[in-house]
């Protein structure tokens, strides 16, 4: 025996397991170059007719060599069942693009995904969210709102009556009873918006619809001012319609605000008219109770449809009002 | 309002280096909404112009009446043109575009053949000139009105900008020239001429003896003007530049009287009624038409009084609807020669009233239920005079009075309120200056403020407020963000309506919004009766079709649903979040406390209860297949199962407990119906659709609803969680034999309460209904753990034993052995 025969034969088992294509191949190596019968396995068996010299230095050598074997084997065992495995699942491949789901899709009309973003915007700016019944006494609707009977600017908005008419109880105009019934209840500060469904008997078209939402903002606190109006009202445009939109606000008239004013965005390179606001009026703190010589405030009101419409380029009010779901589903759930 | 920039320069010098732009600009900034320019004459170029008609040859042997048409244009030969208007004779005068003219629309003007002959230019009508809306035939003139052969766009001073301009409630000055040009005067800083100042000193000599007046009621009416003019010759005509002032304001030119108290009132504000003297008996009163009589008035309509309508009466009889439209009986003729003039200051409720009653909104009720200033009736009626004597024959007979006009109040305001309420420092000096601007008479060192004759609504530091803020510029307000509340999140109830509104649309379903109204037909044929179909009436609802308020959530969504289907849709889920009014309560007799002060607190709580509770609900359709035969393997149609199982998950997410138990309720099949019961309560039911409605409104066979009232849902509570067991769990399966009618929720409570408090879990997995005899098997799996300690084998079975034994003797259930 001697030391170099050993060397071949670690490298011919690894040259016989590198040769090997696949498992069974190189189980049939394994068997030749490492196996019972294999030449360093005979070798192994031979040491101990061995001197004591030879016996432990070739006893090192069979050893280092059955590592080196082993080895190789581990290494090329790994690589071939790899592969063995790799075609195996490529075997399985399926066709991934075919539709997978069967249920429908569904998703949040556009004015509640609306109704839910500004909510959101404003409840992050410490307004809270106050809501109130849609068919409403008219006393909290127009007299506490200082839109007195007979006056014109009753016949401004076109209301729905309930029967009997004695009864004064309307399918509210705007959500202003909100903030009536909301100063008649809380003390100062109030912080709150106002979203919901309104009613004036408009027929629908395009552009406007008998039933539609508003939203409406009021504030009273200590030392409000209109700047404070138009800052509000600048924050919440630039979250609804992205940082460079500007606004513009025009002197107006409602019965419950003094100032008032229309507030305009530009926005798609044209001014378009959004909403009403301004000073609340003190005729209508005195009404709910709230001291106007420490005591001022500011109310806002827009349409969410005419914002959804505005912002997302909707020309049609029908699209909005008719529950087609090829319409809705585009929205998703909003998030 | 409309106004011509040509009117508006009689009382502003605009100088010409001021555009158009700037003027709207101005107006939009002082808060007169500018809602169109009207540049008339932009788009018309001559020849235009006055014509004779000379001769008129009829053709007929078209469709329409058509007509050759020779016209003098002061031309050397007469010019013949085609005309399919048949407003005209022989000798009128019309206006002619002779070919090379373009009119607005770019249509040009040649000379063309047509039905047979050539036609040499066309003549007009106020449509075609594009300076009215009038097309009724072509413009024609009264005698020596024009000149014939003259440039008509110079003669008809067609070239003029003209302003449309919202004008908000609380300014009734500004419906008219007056109005409106001090406006642009006080927005572009321009000095402004009062046209009322010239008219101050006009006096009308008294040459006999004129109708008298009265005012029956002062609260109705403070000031009355009643002129009394004769010998007015009725053939007299409408100077040109009169009538076209008139029609740039968007009004007909009708005769010379109507025409000026027309105009006067466009000029200065305050409607003007002029009555045929002779129709007049005795003297005319201001005063309550106190009977239900029946009155023509001038537009034809027979109208039917109230008691409480404010009238002009004789003493016979009532003459015109106060301030709203005049009478047939006494308006002018073309035989009129003796003319009494009303101009009064009315009060505004008054002519609201009158207006809405007769649903009657006339150019003078818009101005006198606004409120237009008390002077005028003296200085309107003035003018009507001055204009009407210049242009005819007629001769001042008498002015009478009645009452006298109330200026508003001088008013005290602190200063200071205006800076602290803009939020920006205006100083003192410029405040005054504002104020006087737009007419105040200010004291500064007091602030004491005298409000002109035409603001009755300058009351308040608050309505001086805003005066000032217009004035100066609303651009001016800085933006600052309020101080704020740290804090603020959504309610509970309003987190829930969004989770199970999320819940939903993440899960096929598409949210839709319907109109709550509905009708006694659609409320019979859902089957609802009792409290369930009662309801409020709309007094004034959009269409005899929908009167009435919704009283459930599923009938809007089966009309949604019927829609989507008439489009091609098939298969879908849908749902709606909202209100329903059933009519709980009995609507009583408004309470309208008076608004000066806080109403006590009984009276507000009062107002809150009068309004009727109003059931906030969430209901879905689903209709045809959730899942359509594909590549996957079969359809499954929605089924009843999956309704319940929609109104259950909404109760889970809500975190609420319930029971299960079969209804007959309608809308659903009285067999396949659910009714989830919360607290002893029904608060959702869900199932198959009646199949009678399911084939009223065409839906898919089998369609399942679902509806939950959240708002009887009792309010989430914090949740005090039970620790979990980490020891084995024991799982034991028994099957039952029970009557087929026995409900699987009662055999599953038995045994839930015959297996104690170590049950973990209970599953139905199997029914099984071939046994016959009417007898079904169920099967379920019972899991028990303890938390402490691992379950002997005898301990469970036990367990499993007294469960079943609760179900034999509750259910008659029979242990099934296999």
């Amino acid at each position: 025996m001697q030391a170099s025969e050993i060397t071949t034969w670690v490298d011919d088992a690894r040259a016989a397991f590198l040769k090997a294509t696949d498992l069974d191949s190189l189980k049939t190596a394994r068997l030749a170059h490492s196996g019972d019968k294999s030449p360093i396995a005979l070798a192994s068996r031979g040491l101990g007719a061995l001197s004591a010299e030879d016996k432990a230095s070739f006893g090192k050598l069979i050893g280092e060599a059955k590592a080196a074997v082993a080895d190789a084997l581990a290494v090329a065992t790994n690589l071939l069942e790899a592969e063995r495995d790799r075609k195996v699942l490529l075997e399985e491949v399926v066709d991934i693009t075919l539709p997978v789901n069967r249920a429908h899709r569904g998703g949040l009309h556009p004015i509640s995904i609306i109704k839910n973003e500004v909510s959101d915007f404003f409840i992050e700016q410490g307004f809270a969210v106050e809501e109130g019944p849609e068919l409403e006494s008219g006393w909290l609707n127009f007299d506490a709102l200082n839109i007195p009977a007979d006056h014109p600017a009753r016949t401004m908005q076109d209301t729905f009556f309930i029967e009997p008419i004695e009864s004064g109880m309307v399918l509210r105009t705007h959500t202003s009873p909100v903030q009536i019934r909301t100063m008649l209840t809380q003390t100062p500060p109030i912080y709150v918006i106002c979203p919901g469904r309104t009613f004036r008997a408009d027929e629908l078209d395009a552009t406007h619809s008998p039933v539609f939402h508003q939203v409406e903002g009021l504030v009273i606190d200590k030392g409000i001012t209109m700047a404070h109006l138009k800052g509000t009202l600048d924050n919440f445009a630039r979250h609804m319609f992205g940082p460079n939109v500007t606004t513009r606000l025009r002197p107006s008239f409602f019965p419950f605000t003094e100032p008032s004013a229309e507030v305009d965005i530009f926005f798609n390179n044209r001014w378009i008219e959004w909403g009403g606001c301004g000073m609340v009026n003190p005729k209508v703190l005195a009404t709910c109770g709230i001291d106007t010589d420490q005591y001022s405030g500011f109310a806002f009101g827009m349409g969410l449809e005419r914002t959804l419409m505005v912002r997302h380029g909707i020309t049609d009010m029908h699209d909005i009002v008719e529950g087609d779901l090829r319409f809705t589903r585009q929205f998703g759930v909003g998030l | 309002m409309r106004a011509p920039l040509s009117w508006i320069k009689e009382f502003v010098d605009i100088p010409d280096s001021i555009t158009v732009d700037q003027i709207s600009d101005g107006l939009i900034r002082v808060g007169f909404e500018v809602e169109e320019i009207i540049r008339q004459g932009s788009d018309l170029t001559g020849p235009l112009q006055f014509a004779r008609v000379i001769s008129i040859e009829e053709i007929t042997e078209f469709k329409k009446p058509i007509r050759y048409v020779g016209i003098d244009c002061g031309e050397v030969q007469t010019r013949y043109v085609i005309c399919g208007a048949t407003n005209f004779a022989v000798g009128d005068l019309v206006v002619a575009a002779l070919p090379g003219a373009v009119l607005p629309g770019n249509f040009e003007i040649g000379a063309r053949e047509t039905y047979g002959k050539t036609s040499n230019g066309m003549i007009c009508s106020a449509r075609e000139l594009g300076i009215s809306d009038e097309h009724a035939g072509i413009m024609v003139f009264a005698h020596d009105s024009v000149e014939i052969g003259a440039d008509a766009i110079a003669g008809l001073q067609i070239n003029d900008t003209i302003f449309d301009v919202a004008v908000n409630p609380d300014r009734g000055y500004a419906l008219s020239i007056r109005g409106i040009a001090r406006e642009v005067a006080g927005s572009l800083d321009l000095p402004f001429r009062d046209p009322i100042e010239s008219l101050k000193e006009l006096t009308f000599k008294e040459t006999g003896t004129g109708v008298s007046a009265t005012i029956a009621d002062p609260s109705t009416a403070s000031v009355f003007y009643l002129r009394t003019l004769s010998n007015f010759d009725p053939t007299a005509t409408t100077p040109m530049w009169m009538r076209r002032r008139i029609e740039k304001m968007g009004m007909r030119s009708i005769s010379l009287v109507v025409d000026v108290t027309n105009y006067v009132m466009l000029e200065l504000g305050q409607p003007l009624h002029a009555f045929d003297r002779s129709t007049i008996k005795g003297g005319l009163t201001i005063r309550r038409a106190g009977k239900a009589t029946s009155f023509t008035t001038l537009d034809g309509q027979v109208r039917q009084l109230d008691p409480d309508d404010l009238m002009v009466a004789d003493d016979d009889q009532p003459l015109a609807l106060a301030g709203t439209m005049g009478g047939a009986f006494s308006e002018i003729t073309e035989t009129t020669t003796d003319i009494a003039l009303e101009a009064v200051r009315f009060d505004p409720i008054c002519i609201a009233k009158n207006s809405r009653r007769h649903k009657l909104s006339s150019e003078a009720s818009r101005r006198l239920e606004r409120s237009v200033d008390p002077s005028l009736a003296q200085y309107a009626s003035a003018r009507f005079v001055q204009l009407l004597t210049a242009h005819s024959s007629a001769q001042h007979v008498a002015t009478v009075v009645a009452g006298k006009p109330i200026f508003p109040s001088t008013v005290r305001i602190d200063a200071g309120y205006i800076s602290r309420i803009l939020g920006f420092d205006i100083p003192t000096a410029q405040i005054v200056q504002v104020l006087r601007t737009i007419g105040c008479d200010v004291d500064e060192n007091t602030f004491d403020i005298k409000p002109p004759s035409w603001r009755p609504d300058l009351l308040t530091a608050a309505d001086f407020s805003e005066e000032v803020a217009r004035m100066v510029g609303y651009d001016k307000i800085p933006s600052i963000l309020p101080p704020r509340p740290l804090h603020a999140s959504l309610t509970s109830t309003q987190k829930r309506r969004r989770a199970v509104a999320s819940m939903l649309a993440s899960r096929g379903l598409a949210e839709v919004q319907s109109f709550p109204f509905t009708n006694q037909s659609t409320i019979d044929s859902m089957g609802f009766v009792g409290e369930r179909a009662a309801t409020y009436k709309l007094a004034n609802p959009m269409s005899e079709e929908f009167p009435l308020m919704r009283v459930h959530l599923v009938p809007g969504l089966i009309e949604v649903a019927a829609r989507n289907i008439s489009r091609g849709a098939k298969d879908f889920a849908i749902f709606e979040m909202g209100s329903i009014f059933r009519s709980s309560q009995k609507l009583e007799t408004a309470i309208s406390p008076d608004l000066s002060k806080r109403p006590e607190q009984k009276v507000i709580e009062a107002i809150f209860a009068s309004v009727p509770n109003q059931g906030y609900h969430v209901a879905g359709l689903l209709v045809g297949k959730l899942e359509n035969e594909n590549w996957q393997g079969k359809s499954r149609a929605y089924n009843w199962q999956d309704a319940i199982a929609y109104a259950q998950d909404i109760l889970s997410l809500c975190n609420v407990e319930w029971t299960v138990g079969r209804s007959d309720f309608a809308p659903w099949h009285p067999g396949r119906c659910a009714e989830l019961i919360v607290n002893g309560k029904a608060v959702a039911h869900a199932g198959e659709l009646h199949p009678r409605i399911v084939a009223a409104y065409g839906l898919p066979e089998r369609s399942v609803a679902f509806a939950v009232a959240l708002s009887a849902l009792p309010d989430s509570v914090l949740v005090n969680p039970t620790t979990v067991g980490t020891m084995p769990a024991a799982v034991q399966d028994v099957a039952l034999i029970v009557d087929s009618t026995v409900k699987a929720a009662d055999v599953t409570a038995a045994l839930r309460e015959g297996a104690g408090d170590l049950l973990e879990s209970i599953t139905l997995f199997d029914r099984y209904d071939k046994i016959g005899d009417g007898k079904v098997s169920l099967a379920f799996t019972l899991v028990f753990r303890a938390i402490d300690r691992t379950l002997t084998g005898d301990e469970v079975s036990a367990m499993r034993e007294a469960a079943t034994a609760v179900a034999s003797a509750r259910c008659g259930a029979v242990v099934r052995t296999a």
